[in-house]
């Protein structure tokens, strides 16, 4: 254990302060498939800061599990991934199969959508958590199994050492998804990548998980990357918001400046089609955003949301927006014509709803 | 609120309990046929278990002054063969022996079938290459494959069982193979994969546990099979060696005389019946109370 600390000291120090833990860099994943090739992610950039909460949000098919599994090589083979991922300075694409197998769940570990399945039904919850302490931290059966007891405590587990004798199907889907949080965290990762973590769960429950991740960010010091399409959950618990639409990054900031000034158009759509009736205090008809995210088999160069955008022109059609600062700011955004508060007051002009 | 919604959400800690095979065995007692299945086969192997202690002579011991006693003559509850031996005395014996034979082909073909099913499944590279195996095994008669080996080693109980145990080989790849393929897409193996474990841990720890199940059924239904086998190939010749008594070579030596002492060859050929469909039975009661979705029902 001591000798355990001692190392992430060590590691820590390798990461001069102010300079982000993980760095991604141009990173694109196109597959192999059987219509022919598609191109899932494209060029997308992005750090994450140790201490830090980053929610990546978008559609569904819009590149954001895709580019968490890409970090630590867990595509299947049919997937070609380009770019750099540096894990405080170690480069991940293209390494190793050992390198990445320490990397997994010591250094960068994953929360997983499906509570329900991601256990394995025939051990306990305790065989389970702590067979992760004995491959990763080479500890005995027995150290391993007080520290799982301590884990369970630590994501609120109530009656943990009762719970560590359980099978899954004797847990509900909540206490499962903490069950997991504590298999992730269980070697102490510097980077939890949580994958729409809370989105099979009631609300209660959500709101249960979502303390866990902040807790874990503020006492264990990791970076967190939460992927979501809940734009309620990024207001509660992120610190920066990186929006990614079909494969790319379109916009990128901190959180308040996102919701109060959302630059991109697909941005300022998905926020006008979050129920927000109680604010205005009149009944309003939801925006939505017309059509689908496009599947790509190449990248055009033009910008991707143009065929539902609003805003769109010839621009759009045939020249690819970069990722741009607004004036006097570190919000970033890919759009030709970045909505302006003037702008968006006109298009959320309330059209009230007959009832 | 996180007491509130504790109380709400969670099933009650009952502690450490396994209320799984507690309720695997319940359901199988509950099955009529299953249960039949299970009694019979808990006879049969402890007669096997106890032959030496509870036959009244010993197999081979011949009684000239009583050849082709009928069943029920006073000192031979079944009667007696052409060389006056008890009958109930062999089928004791004979019993042992096909159930030896029958679970020694079957552990055989798992020590072998299972690995590399498992190796087929999980690692795609492999896969071809050990099912075209299989396939070829597949279709090289069982038969042939047993009067060659016998030709070489000799004819005896060991190499029955060898012979047997290779032609259960192909069957037992395929169930695990196909397996593997179903377990390796669920999320707990992704998981695992996320997780950092390795090749060798996902496939002992996270992939057999779950096909044990499917591979105890698999080789309840084997065994039956096996011993058919073996009554087949001592009927021929090629398994147990006379005067040691199998199931099968007594129906073989019965057959001479089947219109003059019909209870030689009636008797071990109940028996062998009896046997396979107590395992086949058990087998099948197996399934469905290991099947979760059984509990529905």
């Amino acid at each position: 254990m001591s000798a355990r600390a001692h190392d992430l000291t060590e590691l820590r120090d390798e990461v001069r302060p102010g300079e982000p833990l993980l760095q991604v860099r141009d990173l694109s994943v196109r597959f192999r498939t059987e219509e022919g090739p598609l191109s899932a992610v494209d060029d997308v950039s992005f750090d994450a800061h140790a201490g830090e909460l980053l929610a990546v949000v978008g559609e569904s098919g819009c590149g954001k599990s895709v580019t968490a599994m890409a970090l630590t090589g867990l595509l299947p083979g049919s997937a070609t991934v380009t770019g750099s991922v540096l894990l405080a300075g170690e480069e991940l694409v293209g390494a190793d199969k050992t390198t990445l197998r320490r990397v997994r769940g010591r250094e960068i570990a994953y929360i997983f959508q499906e509570p329900m399945t991601s256990l394995n039904p025939v051990f306990t919850v305790g065989r389970q958590i702590s067979e992760v302490l004995r491959v990763h931290e080479g500890m005995s059966k027995k150290e391993a199994l007080h520290r799982s007891g301590e884990l369970l405590d630590l994501v609120g587990i109530p009656s943990a050492r009762e719970r560590l004798k359980q099978y899954p199907h004797q847990l509900s889907g909540g206490m499962r998804q903490r069950v997991m949080i504590a298999m992730s965290v269980a070697c102490n990762p510097r980077v939890l990548v949580a994958d729409e973590p809370t989105t099979a769960l009631d609300v209660t429950v959500q709101a249960g998980i979502l303390d866990v991740l902040r807790d874990l960010r503020d006492r264990l010091g990791a970076a967190v990357v939460l992927i979501t399409h809940d734009l309620g959950v990024v207001a509660d618990v992120a610190d920066r918001v990186m929006v990614m639409y079909a494969g790319r990054v379109v916009e990128r900031g901190e959180v308040h400046e996102f919701f109060a000034h959302p630059r991109h158009q697909y941005s300022v759509g998905l926020l006008g089609a979050v129920p927000a009736a109680r604010v205005h205090g009149k009944r309003q008809r939801l925006r939505e955003i017309p059509g689908l995210v496009p599947v790509l088999a190449e990248q055009p160069d033009a910008c991707t949301f143009a065929d539902r955008c609003p805003a769109a022109d010839e621009q759009c059609r045939t020249s690819r927006p970069p990722l741009e600062r607004a004036p006097q700011s570190a919000h970033e955004a890919a759009c030709w014509h970045p909505a302006t508060d003037a702008s968006r007051a006109a298009a959320a002009s309330p059209e009230e709803v007959q009832s | 609120m996180s007491t509130v919604e504790s109380a709400l959400v969670d099933p009650p800690v009952t502690g450490g309990d396994r209320p799984r095979r507690g309720k695997v065995l319940r359901r199988l007692v509950r099955a009529p046929l299953a249960l039949t299945g299970l009694t019979v086969l808990t006879v049969a192997i402890l007669a096997a278990l106890l032959a030496p202690v509870v036959a009244p002579y010993p197999a081979a011991q011949t009684n000239f002054d009583a050849t082709f006693s009928p069943p029920g003559t006073p000192g031979f509850l079944l009667g007696t063969d052409s060389l006056g031996r008890d009958i109930l005395s062999r089928i004791l014996y004979g019993t042992r022996a096909s159930l030896t034979v029958g679970v020694l082909s079957v552990l055989l073909g798992l020590a072998v079938g299972v690995p590399l099913g498992l190796a087929a499944g999980y690692f795609r590279a492999l896969d071809a290459v050990i099912s075209r195996l299989t396939d070829l095994v597949l279709a090289f008669p069982f038969l042939i494959l047993a009067v060659g080996l016998a030709a070489i080693r000799g004819a005896s109980l060991s190499n029955a069982a060898l012979a047997i145990g290779i032609a259960q080989v192909p069957g037992i790849i395929r169930v695990t193979r196909s397996e593997t393929l179903r377990l390796k897409g669920l999320d707990y193996v992704s998981a695992a994969v996320a997780e950092g474990a390795s090749d060798p841990w996902i496939m002992g720890r996270h992939i057999l546990p779950n096909a044990v199940s499917v591979l105890i059924v698999q080789a309840t239904v084997a065994i039956p099979a096996a011993i058919l086998g073996e009554a087949v190939l001592s009927f021929l010749g090629l398994g147990i060696q006379p005067p040691a008594p199998s199931l099968g070579t007594m129906l073989s030596e019965a057959q001479q005389y089947i219109a003059r002492a019909p209870w030689t060859a009636i008797i071990p050929g109940v028996a062998i019946i009896v046997i396979t469909l107590a395992f086949n039975l058990f087998g099948d009661g197996l399934r469905d109370a290991l099947d979760p979705k059984g509990s529905r029902r």
